[in-house]
């Protein structure tokens, strides 16, 4: 067992891991953050996508032990100091941009990640840059309305499909 | 997965000497070789993570020649590519989705040599250099067949290096689901000549299509290949194409390639 340090959502947390142990596993099992989703667990559906050192990474398919150090948000990072919903969160629930919501902390997390590299995108870029994260309800248009509004920009706009 | 021992060296020199260990195995990205590890098609009793050496990043260029780091993340070269060469920066930038061009590395892709991989393509398609812990190794010798390279157990790649070329692009049909290339091709126009490399279509993995080079060479248009087909003897069928399917793909995306790059 090797014990493993990260800043996770600001705050220094560690916990003993095996080699095998996930990213996604360190932050849901032994640090109690359940809100990272593990959905295929094949690198392929993005419910786990977390932000390393500010970038989207899927954390079912990286070692916490490789990751010692990193500065790690999750979604429970996302909200406001008082608790309440971060931008995005509420464009998520201002737009309805979650059905069963499984897919939904991956979805923020990558939108997160979208937003800081490009802060206005136009829509095709929010779908391009949404690829790796699959909602099974197929609820993709009020997904893409939200990040269109959480990134201050008219979701209303958008056309109908 | 069962369980393994993870090690990660700061200098190259420790990772030789840690790869040197009974049933050692290099880790970089992890984006192929951690699902494969969960399916227990690979089960290492060490792994040996190369994402802690500062010497196996970075892109760098001299004259015309860019030497990427073999632990440089797909977005970085992206990114850091873009400029001196925008058609392997372009090619990166298709790779997986965001997420995994996170975290997958050149190294590692060329490492693995995936029948259907993006780099592979742009390293023979530009006669790249894979550059090893003991040697150099031309593309055109690296690349033996589907998942197998010149590489030599406990050898690390360290390095790629490019010759830029005059005119570039490469045209990825995707499959969408893998994300990998379907059948994908790589142009690259020099002084000396056109090469053209294709993924995703054979089971030998990533090879030249010599006529089409050939006749890039004289014409570096469209029309000149116009008349060409690539043979399908060979090409990998499933149920997402037939080999006569990927074979016409060939031709389909090397002129998608080709003008892209004019």
């Amino acid at each position: 067992m090797t014990r493993v340090t990260m800043t996770v959502n600001g705050r220094q947390m560690s916990a003993e891991t095996e080699g095998r142990t996930l990213l996604s596993s360190y932050l849901r099992d032994l640090l109690g953050l359940t809100g990272t989703h593990v959905g295929c667990d094949t690198s392929q559906c993005g419910a786990c996508v977390v932000l390393v050192d500010g970038k989207a990474v899927k954390s079912c398919t990286a070692f916490a032990g490789d990751l010692e150090g990193a500065e790690v948000t999750t979604v429970e990072g996302m909200a406001n100091p008082d608790g309440s919903l971060g931008r995005i969160q509420q464009a998520f629930q201002d737009y309805h941009g979650l059905q069963c919501g499984f897919c939904t902390p991956g979805m923020v997390m990558s939108t997160a990640a979208l937003l800081a590299e490009n802060p206005t995108p136009t829509e095709e870029e929010v779908r391009h840059y949404l690829e790796g994260n699959i909602c099974r309800c197929t609820g993709y248009q009020n997904i893409v309305r939200a990040v269109m509004a959480a990134s201050g920009q008219d979701a209303g706009a958008l056309a109908a499909e | 997965m069962y369980n393994f021992e993870l090690v990660k060296p700061s200098t190259l020199a420790e990772a030789v000497a840690a790869l040197a260990g009974e049933d050692a195995q290099p880790l970089s990205g992890g984006q192929t070789l951690i699902p494969s590890m969960k399916a227990r098609l690979n089960a290492p009793e060490t792994l040996v993570s190369l994402t802690g050496i500062a010497e196996l990043k970075g892109v760098s260029r001299s004259g015309d020649t860019l030497t990427i780091g073999a632990a440089t993340t797909h977005a970085d070269v992206a990114e850091q590519a873009a400029a001196d060469f925008p058609g392997l920066a372009a090619l990166a930038g298709q790779i997986g989705d965001p997420a995994v061009r996170n975290r997958g590395t050149i190294g590692g892709s060329l490492a693995n040599n995936d029948p259907s991989a993006c780099y592979p393509a742009a390293a023979l398609g530009t006669g790249a250099t894979i550059v090893t812990n003991t040697r150099e190794i031309a593309a055109d010798d690296y690349f033996q067949g589907m998942f197998t390279t010149a590489l030599e157990e406990g050898e690390i790649i360290t390095a790629v290096r490019f010759s830029i070329p005059q005119a570039s692009a490469y045209a990825k049909f995707l499959q969408p689901a893998s994300r990998f290339a379907l059948t994908g091709v790589f142009v690259a126009q020099y002084a000396s000549g056109v090469r053209v490399a294709v993924t995703g279509a054979s089971e030998n993995g990533v090879f030249r299509w010599a006529e089409a080079e050939a006749a890039l060479s004289s014409d570096f248009t469209p029309d000149a290949i116009a008349g060409l087909s690539c043979p399908a003897d060979e090409m990998i069928a499933d149920l997402h194409g037939s080999a006569a399917y990927r074979a016409h793909l060939v031709g389909v995306m090397t002129r998608r390639a080709v003008i892209a790059a004019g």
